[in-house]
């Protein structure tokens, strides 16, 4: 037994059973093991995860999402997976983990290195962290959303490097002829009190466990020692990516995986009936192979520029798909047809109510990485390389497509460019293994960008409508229905939610996941009497999926927006009328540093504005303060194949996101969502016309770029009172987007009822939908600057 | 097939291939140079934004049959070149790299070196004007990153054109 607790304060008795169970002795101690293997390696259940506290602040009447939100569902899904995850210590020094996660740019890589570097006393730079491939055994404990990874993996991951320390110290201990209390561990290399010393790299093979595994206690750090977690740290990744090194799907080089492409349908889904001229497309220059597949006809070629030709040539009859004829306005009426009535509120001068009703387009969650996949199916087997936030699931579902069982099926997790919730989904890699089934040969596929905005997934159009009973100074209810196009939610959350649903708090657990998600992360964070805030979703004939941050930024823009009419109403300041009816006092913290650090009401010019808004997800909370330029000069801005229109000139953002483990990748992050978050108010959509979305490219899809970002933008991180860390990847949307909503009616004077702004003008010349991708240009040596 | 010969990173090379391929696949697929991503295929996105002759240019709008035998391609791969020995900062990079790493402007990193390489040419076009990068320079730039990290690109272009 290596227990070795070093504070005399923690040592007391400890037992362990013959089969130990992996579990916490108390918040800081816990039990790991080291496993046989030819170098030291430590490893951790992932059971070990803290169970919910108790709720500290209860309010008068609260909301499912205060008391257990979806953290804490995601978390306690993974609670009864016995698995193993390990940190393996090198000859060379270093250690290294396989994070069963997937590393998409919101830098878990680096936050994860952290977390062992402190436990381990080794510098980051020594910490190689790579992503897992697909874990059957790992059930439901390898999804990567709900910006879950670090609230779930920061208690596991400390023990198993913790594991190794103690193991290490053990080992040093015989080799330098000194106790472990006189051992001192610091940059992977052990001294004794003589002075003699040995390296993580020199006991790796020592250390090393026999046959079979043993359990070993270990005590984590306090905060009060730690000196990696909290403190700013530049990504690992960073150097590889700065000089073109780091390997994404379509760099990954796997022998004969040549280019391969898809000719789709000029309708959303609409399929192959026949090929017209396939004998002339497989004699072009490059081409290897055409076959029909179930998604449209692909094509693999020596290059993705052959490709791309191949697909323009193909003369395909198509079927339809099923929302042949339809366009945003028929899509809206079918929305507004499904919306519940609202209750019946007060309208006298005692109880006077205030309503909001607001559309939002929809969005493309499309990232700059398109949809990408290899696959190399042989008749015994399959080997699949994808960015994946789902691998589990889309092992099965591609085994199940291929005729094999999973375990024929190896499923490669490769780092991603970007996710923004597109890579729960797997709708490459899937194709790409019908593809090289039906060739027979491996296949490199990758959705043109024509295809990956007009077919990859969306955020679904919707509805949300808000009333709100006031009545003198208080506010007596707020009511608050949201309306839409279904989400898809069949990558596997679904099969999480079956496995929680039944323990759920609040009597969610039988309704939909759709419903279990929305009641699991809304709320409205004010003290407004009788809260109620519904979810109706009415039409699967899209692909969709949760997009960054998924209900939140519309649900929190129409609920801000009827704050700020509340405020009005009752003739406050909107900053101070947010004050008045917060019940929470880390809200209360950012929303006052913000309007600090933000000069809240500042003299601005006619056109301009602030606009002030707070959100609460994640286990954190943020505020945001903005500044919007709507005067003529900057909307009437010309810049080719761009919208300008106004502009957001400064963000002061906050967050209180718990434990920060990374205070520059949560910058990053805010930095991210403040981008996003502008994109969704002013200038990013998707239009529907005739059974197909018409943006095909950056020129049509209008996403924040340098001449819309503001200038000036400054993200403060609170220090928290929390112990233990909360998301990031999605914190920055909400906010944002809603104080910029809430700026550009104060600029304007007029309220808009609809997003983004600029969704009725159509700002550009569609691409053409036969054929589906548009020509490589060819005057690229004109346009050298 | 035709032969293709030019200079890439310094090298000269040749590859048999169509005349009307665009470069970016050249490179990509059969040079295995993977530095320039691909993110539009129409010179919209700019993520394989490289230098031609020391100006920045989008290979995935140039057939490769124009590019002439002393045209001298620079990848990501081959910005530190650019600069001598001397120039080179504590990783042996570019400035401009340099202050990226710095600043920790990557996330996803996809289009970043797109964005650095964009950086130098316009970094390198100013200061041929005689001036000093402005924030209405920084509004020009065309090359789009979904992740956001417009912010740090700013503060990196800023500062890596003081190292220039």
């Amino acid at each position: 037994m290596n227990s070795v607790p070093t504070d005399p304060r923690e040592r007391e008795p400890f037992e362990t059973s013959a089969t130990p169970v992996p579990y916490a002795v108390d918040r800081r101690r816990f039990v790991g093991y080291v496993i046989g293997g030819a170098t030291l390696v430590a490893a951790a259940d992932l059971v070990l995860a803290d169970p919910p506290p108790a709720n500290a602040e209860i309010p008068t009447l609260p909301q499912p999402a205060e008391l257990y939100d979806l953290n804490d569902m995601l978390t306690d899904a993974a609670r009864p997976t016995a698995n193993l995850i390990t940190v393996t210590i090198n000859e060379d020094g270093t250690a290294s983990f396989e994070l069963p996660r997937a590393e998409v740019g919101q830098g878990i890589t680096t936050s994860t290195a952290m977390l062992i570097a402190e436990e381990l006393d080794l510098p980051v730079d020594r910490v190689r962290v790579t992503l897992a491939p697909a874990r059957p055994e790992l059930l439901f404990n390898q999804l990567t959303g709900g910006s879950n990874t670090t609230i779930s993996t920061y208690t596991p991951i400390r023990v198993a490097a913790a594991v190794a320390r103690v193991t290490l110290l053990d080992a040093a201990a015989i080799v330098l002829g000194d106790t472990v209390a006189g051992l001192v561990a610091k940059g992977g290399v052990i001294t004794a009190r003589n002075g003699s010393s040995v390296t993580y790299g020199e006991l790796a093979v020592k250390a090393a466990g026999s046959a079979g595994s043993r359990a070993v206690e270990v005590e984590l750090k306090t905060e009060a020692e730690f000196s990696v977690i909290g403190t700013p740290t530049n990504r690992i990744d960073a150097l590889a990516a700065v000089t073109g090194q780091k390997d994404y799907t379509t760099d990954v080089a796997v022998p004969d995986a040549l280019p391969t492409m898809v000719c789709r349908a000029p309708t959303l889904n609409g399929t192959p009936v026949s090929v017209r001229n396939q004998a002339q497309v497989e004699a072009m220059p490059g081409v290897t192979h055409v076959a029909q597949v179930s998604t449209g006809v692909a094509v693999r070629a020596a290059t993705f520029g052959q490709c791309i030709d191949a697909v323009r040539a193909l003369d395909v009859a198509w079927k339809a798909g099923p929302v042949a004829g339809e366009s945003d306005a028929t899509i809206l009426r079918k929305v507004r047809s499904a919306q519940l009535p609202m209750p019946k509120l007060p309208d006298t001068p005692l109880a006077q109510t205030v309503s909001g009703d607001f559309t939002f387009w929809f969005r493309s969650n499309s990232a700059m990485d398109t949809n990408s996949a290899i696959a190399d199916v042989r008749p015994d087997g399959a080997t699949i390389w994808s960015g994946l936030k789902s691998p589990i699931v889309a092992q099965q579902q591609i085994a199940l497509k291929l005729g094999m069982s999973p375990d024929k099926v190896k499923v490669n997790v490769v780092t991603a460019g970007g996710s923004f919730g597109r890579r729960l989904f797997f709708d490459a890699a899937l194709e790409a293994a019908e593809i090289s089934q039906k060739m027979g040969a491996p296949v490199k596929l990758m959705w043109h960008r024509a295809d990956d905005a007009r077919v990859g997934r969306t955020h679904p159009l919707g509805t949300c409508r808000v009333q709100a009973t006031v009545s003198g100074t208080n506010v007596l209810a707020f009511n608050q229905s949201l309306t839409c196009v279904e989400t898809d939610f069949r990558h596997g959350l679904g099969e999480i939610i079956t496995a929680a649903a039944a323990d759920l708090p609040g009597g969610v657990g039988n309704l939909g996941f759709a419903e279990t998600i929305f009641a699991l992360t809304q709320e409205v964070p004010y003290d407004f009497g009788a809260v109620t805030q519904t979810l109706v979703e009415t039409d699967d004939r899209f692909n969709t999926g949760s997009m960054r941050n998924i209900y939140s930024p519309d649900v929190r823009v129409a609920s801000e927006l009827v704050v700020d009419k509340l405020a009005a109403k009752m003739r406050m300041d909107p900053y101070q009328f947010r004050r008045k009816f917060q019940r929470n006092e880390r809200l209360l913290t950012v929303l006052d540093t913000v309007a600090q650090a933000g000069e809240w009401g500042r003299s601005m010019p006619t056109g301009t504005a602030q606009g002030i808004a707070i959100h609460k997800e994640y286990k954190g909370v943020s505020a945001c303060l903005v500044e919007i330029d709507t005067r003529p000069a900057t909307t009437g801005r010309q810049i080719r194949d761009a919208v300008t229109g106004p502009r957001v000139t400064r963000v002061t953002f906050a967050i209180d996101v718990g434990l920060a483990i990374n205070p520059r990748g949560l910058e990053a992050q805010m930095q991210g969502g403040i981008n996003d978050g502008i994109a969704l108010a002013l200038t990013s959509s998707l239009h529907l016309r005739d059974g197909h979305f018409l943006e095909a490219s950056w020129d049509n899809y209008f996403y924040t770029r340098q001449w819309n970002t503001p200038p000036d933008v400054r993200v403060i991180v609170v220090p928290s009172e929390e112990k233990v860390p909360g998301g990031a990847g999605e914190a920055g949307v909400a906010a944002t987007f809603a104080a910029v909503a809430c700026a550009y009616a104060r600029a304007t004077g007029t309220m808009p009822t609809q997003f983004p702004i600029n969704h009725d003008q159509l700002s550009f010349e569609p691409k053409s939908f036969v054929p589906p991708v548009p020509e490589s240009p060819t005057n690229g040596l004109d346009l050298i600057s | 097939m035709p032969e293709q010969t030019f200079i890439v990173n310094g090298e000269r090379v040749t590859v048999d291939v169509e005349d009307d391929v665009r470069l970016l696949w050249v490179l990509r697929d059969l040079l295995g140079i993977t530095g320039p991503k691909y993110g539009c295929g129409i010179n919209v996105c700019k993520a394989c934004t490289s230098h031609i002759n020391g100006k920045a240019f989008n290979p995935c709008a140039v057939p490769v049959g124009s590019i002439g035998s002393e045209d001298e391609v620079t990848t990501i791969e081959g910005l530190p070149g650019e600069v001598t020995e001397q120039q080179r900062g504590a990783n042996g990079l570019h400035p401009m790299q340099e202050a990226w790493l710095e600043r920790d402007v990557v996330q996803c990193g996809y289009c970043q070196p797109g964005q650095i390489m964009a950086a130098v040419a316009l970094v390198n076009r100013v200061k041929a004007e005689g001036r000093q990068v402005t924030s209405a320079d920084l509004d020009t730039i065309r090359n789009i990153c979904r992740c956001g990290t417009y912010t740090r690109i700013r503060e990196a272009i800023t500062d890596g054109a003081s190292r220039m």
